[in-house]
């Protein structure tokens, strides 16, 4: 059989495990041991954080989904941040793009001050200025692309280039746009990190981390700091991931073709001042005309969700500068560009028209009070 | 292993992973399959597991392990007790007429007398604590005694080898509601009986925290009539459901053991305390049932009732009591007590309720897993007030 679609791999995630009985559906393994037959005679279970069978089928898929030879799943998108950055020591350095998770920034804040792993940021538009800032000790450059909140696209396979030449990592956060829009192993990223609880979810109700590596060394490594840190999926959990991937293809599409109306029906609206779109994917941010505004118009929403997160097939408007993004001072943040009047949003499945009507009604209510 | 005798407590909790599913990965807790279809070996060559109304490999676990421990033939879980009950009546035909005890569940009072009316079946209530009332009931159409025992809410005591003696003789079946003795202390099919049912919600699962059903038949045949009429009706119970009932059922030795023996303490403290007028417990000495209930059981369980002078009296003990939960319902680690002629038993009349003892000064009290001392202090402030206000009232 030729290699399967994505689509039909995604469907199909989890059928044909389980032989015995022929179900469809994986099972759940709440099961935390293992019996053994015999001395050294383990079933390749021994103890559920090391590895479980229901997680196991995740892990496999997001491998093999993303291109890479092995899956984690983790307790939070955050957890498989950490995750990743177990693979560094003090003394080692990151380059990572000026705009980036507000949960990451923080992070890698903290990996300075207490472990000295320290991180240069940059704005990622030529090779150049990112090879400027190599030294001996940087170890990897880490990029989201499309950038959040800002949605800027950054070059996957020239930073790949980048890294192979200086022996760096390139480790990609690719929960924006999924493996169904975006494999950026391969074009030449080593790890992949996912905030599973967003599109790969999808239904705002599991969180959870994947982080997919390529190559055998680090993966046996992520391996071994994954059981031996252990903040891994629950089964439950890792059946919810399951469940979700299946129609992974069907959301992505509808978000991705409700994210291009939207982004069209803002553009031609008067109290917005620009519209920040990468083309692809159900993410965009806008700002508004003016910063006052921004509390009113969160306010009269009725269908789209004031809320933090994103991904799932409800949409939710979030506001980057007290929500995600409140970590980072002020000042920097207006410098990159998260400013007062940004607002991001997570284009749900919804009818679009619904979702247009209802920002529709918000738009005229803000005109009228000006008007007055 | 086959020449040891396995004692239920170990039983309780192996029984689950003694199927062979479990054999690729060695996981010693059954997994939740949530599969509703299964594939098939090929064309005419289907597995064990076709489509999860029919069979569940988690289900399975779960019915496999009530009849390990009930020592019948075939388990079967259903969606609730009272579906477990209900489809249990369904082996029965228009034109058939049932004897019941008259002290019976709510619930299953209500399906016998306002459903199966429905369909041509009939019925008649009897005095289950008196076997000649038992006798009398019986009909040329009778196919079948219907036994609860102890009985909801009076606890009343029937003796389970009599009415099985009885039903023989008169070639009629026997079900048995073991809710509140659970296969630990009472075993049915043992004496006779040929289908055991159980709202698994109480004891068996014993958290408050699902509603489920079993019936154990003591023999094959009647098993695959009651696996047809699972199937066809379809109440079944669900696969993360059947994981958190096998869960449960692990622990229902510890968990019964302490009810039980704070229950006996609780009874014995009612029975001297002056505004009970009357204990209904079959560990009292005292209750007519006694020595019938010792006979064929090991324990008198974890639920009694107790009467009060009247309606507004018991109102106000219960208005007071701070540990107990006010709530339908029995069996959890929480205890909890009920006013039966308003919870359990609203579906009958005040007359047919009044006939039966359940007046409206009766509570009753499933005994949970808290401290005793700290129940009794609490009863015995709250039955203070109450006789407080039983005197300010002067009735």
């Amino acid at each position: 059989m030729s290699k399967k679609s994505i689509d039909t791999q995604l469907v199909q995630l989890g059928n044909h495990s389980d032989e015995k009985t022929g179900a469809i559906n994986p099972p759940i393994y709440l099961s935390t041991a293992y019996k053994h037959n015999g001395i050294g005679q383990s079933t390749g279970y021994d103890y559920t954080r090391t590895k479980n069978p229901t997680r196991a089928i995740l892990e496999e898929g997001i491998a093999k989904l993303e291109g890479g030879d092995a899956g984690f799943a983790c307790s939070s998108g955050m957890a498989a941040i950490q995750l990743v950055l177990s693979l560094f020591r003090s003394g080692d350095e990151l380059i990572a793009p000026d705009d980036l998770y507000g949960g990451t920034y923080r992070l890698f804040n903290q990996y300075a001050e207490s472990y000295n792993i320290r991180t240069t940021y940059t704005k990622f538009e030529s090779a150049e200025e990112v090879k400027a800032l190599i030294t001996e000790n940087t170890k990897a450059i880490f990029v989201e692309t499309p950038t959040n909140p800002l949605m800027q696209e950054i070059d996957i396979r020239l930073f790949a280039d980048v890294a192979k030449e200086h022996n760096l990592l390139l480790i990609v956060d690719n929960t924006f746009l999924t493996p169904y829009l975006q494999r950026p192993i391969e074009f030449g990223a080593n790890i992949i990190i996912h905030s599973g609880t967003k599109y790969i979810g999808g239904h705002n109700d599991v969180l959870a981390g994947l982080v997919v590596t390529k190559g055998t060394e680090l993966s046996e490594q992520l391996q071994t700091n994954h059981n031996a840190s252990g903040a891994v999926l629950s089964p439950f959990d890792s059946w919810l991931l399951i469940r979700g991937l299946k129609t992974l293809h069907l959301r992505m599409k509808q978000h991705d073709a409700n994210a291009k109306k939207i982004v069209a029906f803002l553009q031609n609206e008067s109290s917005v001042k620009d519209v920040l779109y990468p083309g692809i994917g159900g993410m965009l941010s806008f700002r508004l005309q003016r910063s006052e505004w921004v509390a009113p118009f969160l306010e009269r929403l009725q269908l789209i969700v004031f809320a933090e997160s994103l991904g799932g097939v409800e949409s939710f408007i979030t506001y980057p500068t007290t929500q995600t993004h409140a970590d980072i001072p002020e000042e920097e943040r207006n410098a990159r560009g998260v400013d007062n009047s940004l607002l991001r949003f997570s284009v749900g499945i919804e009818e679009v028209d619904d979702l247009i009507t209802d920002l529709k009604q918000v738009f005229n209510t803000l005109e009228s009070e000006v008007s007055n | 292993m086959s020449s040891y005798k396995e004692s239920v407590e170990t039983t309780l909790i192996v029984a689950s992973t003694r199927g062979d599913s479990e054999i690729k990965t060695g996981a010693v807790n059954v997994p939740i399959y949530l599969s509703s279809t299964f594939h098939q070996e090929g064309f005419d060559d289907f597995g064990p597991y076709d489509y999860s109304r029919s069979g569940n490999p988690t289900r399975d676990a779960l019915e496999k392990t009530i009849a390990e421990l009930e020592g019948g033939a075939r388990g079967l879980a259903f969606a609730s007790g009272i579906a477990a009950i209900s489809s249990a009546f369904m082996l029965l035909s228009s034109g058939d007429h049932i004897v019941i005890t008259e002290d019976v569940y709510g619930g299953t009072f209500r399906f016998v007398t306002e459903v199966l009316p429905r369909f041509g079946i009939e019925h008649s209530f009897a005095d289950f604590t008196d076997i000649e009332a038992i006798a009398s009931a019986i009909q040329s159409n009778t196919k079948l005694i219907y036994i609860e025992t102890p009985s909801n809410p009076c606890l009343g005591i029937t003796d389970i080898a009599a009415v099985v003696n009885l039903a023989k003789s008169n070639d009629c079946l026997t079900f048995l509601d073991n809710t509140f003795m659970t296969p630990i202390y009472q075993r049915p099919l043992d004496l006779g009986v040929d289908i055991v049912l159980h709202s698994a919600t109480k004891f068996l699962s014993g958290h408050s925290d699902i509603i489920a059903g079993l019936a154990v038949t003591r023999n094959e045949e009647l098993g695959k009539r009651l696996a047809f009429i699972q199937n066809s009706f379809g109440a079944i119970l669900g696969a993360q459901d059947s994981f958190s009932l096998i869960q449960g059922i692990k622990t229902l030795s510890v968990r019964f053991e302490k009810s039980a023996y704070s229950a006996q303490k609780i009874a014995t403290y009612l029975k001297g305390h002056d505004l009970v007028e009357k204990v209904f417990f079959p560990g009292l000495s005292t209750h007519a049932g006694y020595e019938t209930h010792k006979k064929q059981s090991t324990s008198a369980g974890a639920v009694l009732s107790f009467r009060l002078p009247n309606r507004s009296i018991a109102k106000t003990f219960i208005e007071n009591v701070k540990i107990p939960v006010f709530a339908v319902s029995l069996g959890g680690v929480e205890s909890i007590l009920s006013h039966p002629a308003q919870m359990s038993h609203a579906a009958m009349s005040k007359v047919e309720r009044e006939k039966r003892g359940i007046t409206d000064g009766l509570l009753r009290f499933s005994v949970g897993l808290e401290n005793v001392d700290d129940l009794i202090a609490d009863f015995e402030q709250a039955l203070a007030i109450a006789a407080k206000h039983h005197e300010k009232v002067g009735i």
